[in-house]
């Protein structure tokens, strides 16, 4: 099963993302955001950094970067996406997802572990999870609040939509201690903390990240 | 050349971290009687030409799909020494 992970100019975890989805068992393809060709992948990661050096706000260039015009249409036709921090902000600037992340709270560069709680088992993301599961993987931003207005988070809500949600203290302001969500379908996902970063005890403080790629992989064995 | 002046403010319900920390400064550095600071974008978009209705229509096109987020942020556009915005 062939994953993209794009790269856009101030991108800075592709090449984990990448790894993780080699480490799952996938063929990691690299995709450029000044191309407009998805290389016949099957599903596509947006990698976590500061596209565009986050010029004008986080995401909002890379979204209309060639390579996302493809990835917008194909995620509202059912296309599996995967956004991670500044992916998330791209996915959340490209409309695919509602409401926005902002500047955090606190006014500091967050870094640390952050302990989550997998709410959401049925997105294409997140089926290897338990529902109710607390997994501990990477945080690090500086523009990691999601807001949205309150119609909008009732809604995620009530349809079940919050994939995962910040365990003990918030480390940004995040409305309802959202830390991801996904679209209707289940297949576009986003999140600020980082699962990629959470694959090998060697380099990270657990592997509970990789249940994001197995996820995605067996979801597509199964379906292909 | 005409300026065309685009405006981005955070929405008055989502909160503002960076005005909030311009408010505690002033209040340290002794400025008085603030009662707080909200940030936001100047855009100083220079036009070819005549500045139309038709133009600005189209910067304000402009302003909604790159200039701000309007699920975070609201604008304004005016011309450049005119008095209201337009």
């Amino acid at each position: 099963m062939r994953i993209g992970v794009v790269t856009f100019p101030g991108s800075l975890d592709d090449r984990d993302a990448a790894r993780a989805v080699r480490v799952a068992g996938g063929e990691a393809v690299a995709l450029w955001h000044a191309d407009t060709d998805l290389r016949s992948v099957d599903a596509v990661v947006l990698p976590g950094g500061f596209s565009y050096g986050d010029y004008l706000r986080a995401g909002a260039i890379a979204r209309f970067a060639p390579i996302m015009t493809g990835i917008i249409a194909a995620a509202r036709g059912g296309f599996p996406v995967l956004g991670i921090c500044n992916g998330f902000q791209v996915l959340c600037e490209s409309h695919l997802l509602p409401g926005a992340l902002v500047r955090n709270d606190r006014r500091k560069f967050v870094c640390r572990d952050q302990r989550l709680r997998v709410e959401k088992t049925s997105t294409f993301w997140t089926s290897d999870y338990a529902a109710g599961q607390e997994i501990v993987i990477p945080i690090k931003n500086g523009e990691g609040g999601y807001v949205a207005d309150d119609s909008t988070l009732d809604r995620l809500e009530g349809e079940g939509r919050v994939v995962v949600r910040y365990v003990g203290d918030n480390p940004n302001g995040s409305y309802r201690d959202i830390a991801g969500i996904s679209n209707e379908a289940g297949n576009v996902v986003g999140l600020m903390p980082h699962p990629e970063h959470a694959v090998e005890t060697l380099c990270g403080p657990t592997t509970d990240g990789l249940g994001f790629f197995t996820s995605i992989l067996n979801r597509l064995v199964a379906t292909s | 050349m005409a300026t065309v002046v685009v405006d981005v403010m955070p929405k008055q319900a989502i909160l503002d971290p960076q005005g909030q920390a311009v408010a505690g400064a002033l209040g340290r550095l002794g400025f008085a009687g603030i009662a707080g600071v909200r940030q936001g974008k100047r855009f100083e978009v220079e036009i070819e030409g005549e500045v139309t209705e038709e133009r600005l229509a189209e910067l304000r096109r402009a302003a909604e799909t790159l200039l701000a987020n309007t699920v975070i942020e609201d604008f304004t556009v005016r011309v450049e020494g005119a008095e209201t915005e337009v």
